[in-house]
């Protein structure tokens, strides 16, 4: 049972933070004398407070916490370790780990991050790589149908996700279309679900269009003339696309990724429903931690583990995008 | 324009309260998914004029966790019996007022006291079953009466195991000869093991819970573990399909109705335990869900098509050499450990 | 050449629809099970409407989207408002408030709205799946705003406040409409979100209380029932309605 007391500290620091707040908006009313445009986003700000930082803060806590509310690295050692905190219950409960060789050091939570990882990073990959050539297609001004394709790309991507994830399970099945079809033809069935094929391939599907749509969207923007320019000035098609359009297209290929690469590290539907337990990501090892084995001490190292990869991988991408140019989809 | 935004959007919010007001006469239950007749809901809230608030759960660990985040927001629960065991430890449930229950000494005598809650103090029964194996008579080689046929290569990929680390750590002790409720980590650890190389051998098609069922109805995989309800459903619309309770012996589970403490409406929840155990209304859910009944005024109802069923009626042989879970909390961290492992292992 | 670029994006959209028509095709099935067919019916239409679940999930869905929006457009472009007119260390304080839950990945933020209310003892339910949705949105919408507002004249504010009008005024008369755009788009932005929203509602907010996202997830588990299919059907046929008529009077307008 978790302890759901926060310390005294706890509600030093919180009361803290409101105060500095309030102390922020007084100041602000002082300087202006009254009412300012600035006044309109404190609003926003105290509920960004309550609603994002505070959670955060708890999260915190409980991951340099254990059950008891004392400090501990142990959810993080955990981390590396998975079977720590099993060993330890033997010892408490006067068995030796090693002579019942149960001392190997459990890999279960650095494995799935190592496999999510690099399933993000090829569903990314493929992404991009199927993506570029559509939005590129899509945005080609002499392509009379540019409008409603678009249109014909946004419907997916309106409908809900989960149904049409859960929807691939009709075509994947044994006893599924794509299953039948092949019975049909006299081969014999294919194992397409319940694997990290099938699982991959919901992955693309859901995150093709966030791919496509940045892309287009820079590409769209891009002067006609540039390229034109460059035409002009003898380039064939191939150097024209890249020396000019590519490189013009970059921050909407940043923006693909970033928004195709980290929902699908934390996924955890998709891997559930078509992997069939056989494959768990780290999303779902977050999740079942949290919820099945009640553990949210170790469930919130594991998350901010996970955060802190995601913002270094972000930092990475902003390195190569400075002007952070590529961040609106809109 | 302002004003009429302002009222748009006045408007719009007290549309959004309305759900949080809740309706006088209220029962809220947590069941199993797929556990209870909506006829003998519908019933219930004829005969009483009680609104029946309806929630599901898969597993016990995922119900045990919403209770303890939400104690207040159930009336009556479904947990399976080491389950109630875990509740009377954490002291979440309230003692139940016998005088209220009339119709629950229609309770088989077998189940009048079990041992995880001697003198049904806490909790009524309210369904009970065994844990088995599901096959397809068609596609299997040779007899099926062991815990050995899940972890051999004859059935490569054709196998759906249970997502449920107590089932699945507790036939692989039973197939080892352990008790399902050890706390000997050397037979832990066997056990894990062999449900490792189970799973790097590829005889494991898919680890799920619910959806076993019906994806053995549709012809998917050979064997399934399932529990004997599950299986009549299955077999009632596969006739290929046959059902058996392994000779090692195996898990005979009792799903009781409890009243968390902090319940808000504890004498609807009361109301609803004593119509659910009344004679009529038991065998609508037992003939509706297909599990075994501990209430013997249904079973006198529904005559001989129940007591000649081995499925739902198996022999008192196999019922006594049967294992019912005990909690093991204690443990819990170890159980959880390995099983992890196992879900990791590829 | 350019068949072979139809031919590409034929491939690509035939990949995106043929799920969504395997469900449509489904719909009409008369038998439960998705590997026979039994014959063409309405019958899971017909169970559609007259299913408690799926339609308390429909109105919860799309009652939290509209609110969730409308909370988020006002607070979100009051911050924008409010954010472009602060000076530069209030300003990326605020940023920085805005940035941080768009980094989050979707699990943590719901699993941290779980935790905190857990911890000051709310009970989960619509309410604060609202609240949840709410937090989530407003960061959009603030940064739709915004750049529409660094667009905008800088001087026209104080230029309506010279000429005497009031703040109040002032912000909407002269801002409003010039980041309309923004606001609509941050608007549609925060619906469009909160509708199709599964993972931060599956953590806030309890089993009785459920949105079409969550209730397929839990349906999921079981193998999804045909009325889901109807269901899906129905949104397709409505969207394609809904897209291609605002996609005809746009291009209307700009004609």
């Amino acid at each position: 049972m978790n302890n759901l007391a926060i310390p005294v500290w706890g509600y030093w620091l919180m009361g803290l933070c409101l105060a500095g707040f309030v102390w922020m908006l007084v100041y602000s009313l002082k300087k202006y004398r009254g009412m300012h445009r600035s006044l309109y986003a404190w609003p926003y700000g105290l509920w960004m407070v309550v609603f994002t930082v505070i959670p955060l803060l708890l999260i915190g806590y409980y991951a340099f916490t254990d059950k008891l509310g004392n400090f501990t690295l142990e959810n993080f050692a955990n981390f590396w370790d998975s079977n720590r905190s099993m060993k330890r219950e033997l010892m408490v409960q006067g068995f030796d780990p090693a002579a019942l060789g149960m001392d190997a050091r459990g890999t279960v939570n650095v494995s799935t991050l190592v496999y999510s990882l690099w399933m993000a990073l090829i569903c990314t990959l493929v992404s991009l790589v199927l993506g570029y050539p559509t939005a590129l297609i899509m945005a080609d001004r002499s392509f009379k149908m540019g409008a409603t394709i678009v249109v014909l790309f946004v419907i997916p991507m309106w409908m809900n996700f989960l149904l049409r994830t859960v929807a691939w399970m009709s075509l994947l099945e044994d006893s599924g279309l794509i299953n039948s079809l092949l019975k049909l033809l006299g081969f014999s069935k294919v194992q397409l679900m319940y694997n990290s094929q099938a699982v991959l391939l919901g992955m693309i599907y859901n995150f093709l269009p966030f791919m496509v749509f940045p892309i287009y969207n820079a590409l769209n923007k891009q002067d006609q003339r540039w390229s034109e320019a460059a035409m002009d000035l003898g380039a064939n098609k191939w150097t024209t696309f890249w020396k000019v359009t590519f490189p013009i297209s970059m921050p909407g290929i940043i923006s693909g990724i970033t928004m195709v690469f980290m929902p699908s590290v934390t996924t955890f539907f998709i891997p559930r429903v078509l992997g069939g337990g056989n494959t768990e990501m780290f999303g779902d090892l977050i999740e079942r931690t949290f919820l099945t084995a009640d553990d949210w001490n170790v469930g919130s190292a594991l998350s901010l583990i996970m955060m802190v990869l995601i913002l270094f991988s972000l930092g990475l991408l902003r390195r190569v995008d400075p002007e952070g140019e590529g961040g609106s989809m809109i | 324009m302002k004003k009429l935004l302002a009222f748009a959007i006045a408007a719009l919010l007290t549309l959004g309260l309305l759900p949080a007001v809740k309706a006088e006469g209220v029962v809220n239950v947590f069941n199993w998914e797929d556990y209870i007749n909506p006829d003998a809901l519908t019933l219930f809230e004829e005969e009483t004029g009680i609104k029946v608030n309806y929630m599901r759960f898969t597993t016990n660990e995922d119900m045990l966790v919403q209770v303890r985040t939400n104690p207040a927001a159930f009336d009556v629960i479904f947990p399976s019996d080491y389950a109630i065991e875990r509740f009377i430890q954490e002291e979440l449930l309230l003692p139940l007022d016998h005088a209220l229950l009339p119709n629950t000494s229609n309770i088989v005598d077998w189940l009048k006291s079990p041992s995880y809650d001697p003198d049904n103090t806490y909790s009524v029964p309210y369904m009970w079953g065994t844990l088995g194996i599901l096959y397809d008579s068609t596609r299997v080689q040779g007899p099926v009466d062991s815990w050995k046929v899940l972890f051999e290569d004859t059935y490569k990929g054709e196998v759906f195991m249970l997502d449920s680390f107590r089932d699945s750590m507790g036939l692989a002790l039973k197939y080892l000869g352990y008790s399902m409720n050890t706390r000997n980590p050397a037979e832990l650890q066997a056990a894990t093991q062999l449900l490792i190389k189970q799973k790097q051998d590829g005889i494991v098609k898919a680890y799920q819970v619910d959806e076993t069922k019906d994806k053995m109805v549709a012809g998917e995989g050979i064997l399934g573990v399932v529990w004997s309800g599950d299986a009549q459903y299955a077999i009632n619309l596969n006739e290929n399909l046959a059902y058996v309770v392994p000779k090692e012996s195996s898990n005979v589970w009792v799903d009781g109705m409890v009243i968390p403490k902090a319940a808000k409406n504890p004498e609807n929840a009361h109301k609803l335990i004593d119509f659910l155990s009344r004679p009529d209304v038991a065998q609508m859910n037992t003939e509706y869900i297909e599990y075994s009944s501990p209430n013997q005024g249904a079973i006198d109802l529904m005559g001989e098509s129940y007591l000649n069923n081995p499925n739902l009626n198996p022999s008192q042989e196999t019922i006594d050499t049967c294992e019912f879970f005990h909690d093991v909390q204690d443990y819990i961290t170890i159980y959880n450990t390995l099983w992890a492992q196992v879900k990791n292992a590829k | 050449m350019k068949a072979l670029k139809r031919g590409y994006l034929g491939l690509i959209l035939l990949f995106l629809y043929l799920p969504i028509a395997v469900l449509i095709i489904q719909s009409f099935n008369a038998g439960v099970s998705r590997a026979k067919w039994e014959g063409f019916s309405f019958r899971w239409y017909q169970e559609l409407f007259k299913s408690p679940d799926i339609m308390q999930a429909l109105y919860v869905t799309v009652t939290i989207a509209l609110l969730a929006a409308a909370a988020s457009t006002i607070i979100g472009t009051a911050a924008a408002v409010g954010i472009n007119a602060m000076s530069r260390r209030p300003q990326s304080t605020m940023m920085m408030l805005t940035n941080i839950p768009m980094t989050m990945p979707d699990i943590v933020t719901g699993i941290s709205l779980m935790l905190l209310f857990i911890f000051s003892r709310v009970e989960r339910g619509y309410f604060t799946m609202l609240l949840a949705h709410i937090t989530f949105d407003t960061p959009y919408v603030a940064l739709s705003v915004l750049p529409k507002l660094r667009q905008m004249n800088k001087y026209s504010y104080e230029a309506a406040l010279d000429l005497g009008a009031t703040p109040g005024y002032a912000m909407l008369r002269v801002i409003l409409p010039a980041i309309r755009p923004g606001v609509i788009t941050g608007a549609l932005l925060a619906f469009t979100l909160s509708l199709d929203d599964f993972t931060i509602s599956y953590f806030t907010t309890s089993p009785l209380v459920q949105n079409l996202s969550t209730l397929i997830y839990s349906e999921a588990r079981k193998g999804i029932k045909p009325t889901v299919n109807a269901l899906s059907a129905l949104m397709f046929v409505a969207l394609l309605v809904l897209l291609v008529t605002v996609n005809h009077r746009t291009s209307r307008t700009t004609n």
